[in-house]
Order: structure tokens, then sequence, then C-alpha cells
């Protein structure tokens, strides 16, 4: 093996896991120039997986960062049964909720109050219709900020969640893996996530809601 | 053949499982008679779609400008290049 493996997927973006493997096993070995580019399929998931508990661009890129470091130097102990994209996501994990524990200005965040009963049901706000919003919708600055917004708002359980298995697309499995909690935690997890989503950005999206009648209705059936 | 029905906050409560395809195919068809017949409960699944869809296009979120510069940037000082 002379060349360094570039070969990634356009589709998905994801490498050959064999090549991966092999990549690793030659980092290990002690060239270690080829760290970055074992690495740079999944800059944007630790950045994202970190961002999920930090809120904050800067710290999220510091605790990244950090991650990869703190993966270089322990590359060795990685086994391949488990999906080297989700070890890194629960390394950058890890040192997120570190930086969140040290730093001051997280001080007050509410992380340790258990939030809202996750066992109890959730009952959507709103019952109109939201019209098909379309894909190029989304380079709309606002949108995003929307969205962003919407998701910062969620409860750190419910969010880190949401981003692991809705933005970052693991699995159940993989989500209750990274963030070391039940599968049945992702699931009721999920859903709130979800629903409170849904709620918070249904009134909000530039009239994204389509009414039929031509006003806004709500109606609670209970 | 006749399907058991089943009530809107038990559709809700089974609404996200029902977007990933892990429920059983006996409780999705209940769930897909109540939606022909409950406008609320299309409405939720039809906004909580577009969340998962909005967000799943991995535009939510941009990398900072300048991330990867500063990421080999760090790596090389640390591992040496």
């Amino acid at each position: 093996m002379s060349a360094i493996p570039t070969a990634l997927t356009r589709a998905t973006g994801r490498r050959d896991p064999e090549e991966e493997v092999a990549l690793i096993a030659r980092v290990c070995a002690g060239e270690k120039q080829l760290f970055y580019e074992l690495i740079r399929p999944y800059e944007r998931s630790v950045y994202v997986a970190a961002f999920s508990v930090l809120q904050n661009e800067g710290d999220a890129e510091d605790a990244a960062q950090e991650a990869f470091l703190k993966a270089f130097s322990h590359l060795s102990s990685f086994r391949s049964e488990s999906k080297f994209s989700t070890w890194l996501i629960q390394i950058a994990l890890n040192e997120a909720r570190m930086k969140r524990r040290k730093d001051r200005k997280y001080l007050y965040d509410s992380i340790d109050e258990p939030g809202e009963d996750e066992s109890g049901d959730y009952f959507p706000r709103d019952f109109a219709d939201w019209r098909e919003i379309p894909s190029e919708a989304l380079q709309r600055t606002e949108l995003r900020r929307a969205l962003q917004k919407a998701i910062a708002s969620l409860h750190p359980k419910y969010r880190e969640v949401f981003v692991m298995r809705d933005i970052q697309h693991l699995s159940i499995a993989e989500t209750a893996a990274a963030l070391e909690i039940t599968e049945a935690s992702v699931k009721t997890r999920l859903l709130r996530a979800r629903l409170r989503m849904r709620d918070t950005l249904a009134p909000g999206i530039d009239g994204a809601w389509n009414l039929s009648e031509g006003t806004w209705k709500k109606v609670r059936p209970w | 053949m006749s399907v058991i029905e089943i009530s809107c906050v038990e559709v809700w409560r089974e609404l996200s499982n029902y977007i990933d395809d892990a429920i059983d195919p006996e409780l999705r068809r209940r769930m897909e008679e109540h939606f022909k017949g409950c406008e609320h409960c299309s409405a939720v699944l039809d906004g909580t779609r577009n969340v998962v869809r909005l967000v799943g296009d991995g535009r939510a979120f941009d990398l900072p400008a300048g991330f990867s510069d500063r990421l080999k940037k760090r790596l090389n000082e640390k591992l040496g290049s």
C-alpha cells in the first residue's frame, strides 16, 4: 500500500470500511501524517456532536480539536467491532461534556435538572397543516437560523439524541451507544424532541403553515 | 378486513417509530387507517416529517470558516508533520 487512500464514495461521503481499517493500522504503525486523512470525513460529525452539547461555535471547535487529539492518542485501543465514526462522536461528546462542566459560563445550565418528565405523553400544541418546504428553502439564512434556534431550545437530554439521530444519522443502537443510554430512552427522547421541534418551528417559518380556511386554527381535542 | 381503532394519543406515542419504520405491520396498518380519518394527526405527522427532512439534509449546521485549516495546524503542532 503506497498511495494515500482518499477514495470516498461521492454518494455517501463515506469511505470503504476495509480501507478505513487499513488506514488506522498504518497510522498506528507510525504513519502519523495519515491521521488527518483518516479523520477528514468526520470533521463535521465531530464538530456537530460537540456543538450539540455546548451550543457555542468556538467552544465546540476547541472540544472537537481536543477530541481528535485524544482519538489519535487512543487509536490503538479502537476496536473495529464498533464504527469508527461512532467512536469519534463518543469521544467528542465526552470532551464537550467535560468542557461544559469546567467552564464557568455553563454554570447555570440546567444540565442536571431532570427537565420535563420524559415518561409522560407529549401533546402537540397545534394542528394546522405544514406545507411542504422546498429543499432550496434551507439555503435561506432565516430558516437555518430558525432551525438552529429550535434545536438550541431543546433540553440537552433531548437535543443530544435529536442531533445524533436526525442530523448525524446514527441508528437507534449507535445513538444509545454514543450517549450511553438505553435504546428505549433514545426512542422516548427522540419522539419528544421531534414533536417539540415541530411545535417550535410550526408558526414561525415564514407562513409555512398552510391553512385551508385562511385563518390560524388551533384545535385541542382534549 | 377491519382494523382495530387507535386513539390520537396512541398515535402520537408511536409517531417517531412510525417515521423510522420501526413498528410492527399491524400497528402501522392501524396508524395508517387513523391518519386517513384524522386531519390533526396527519398534520402532526407531516410537520414532524418536515422537521426530520429539514435537519437531516445536512445544511442545518456548517463547520465554522477555516475549521479544517485550524485543525490541520493543531494536529501538525501536536503530532509533528
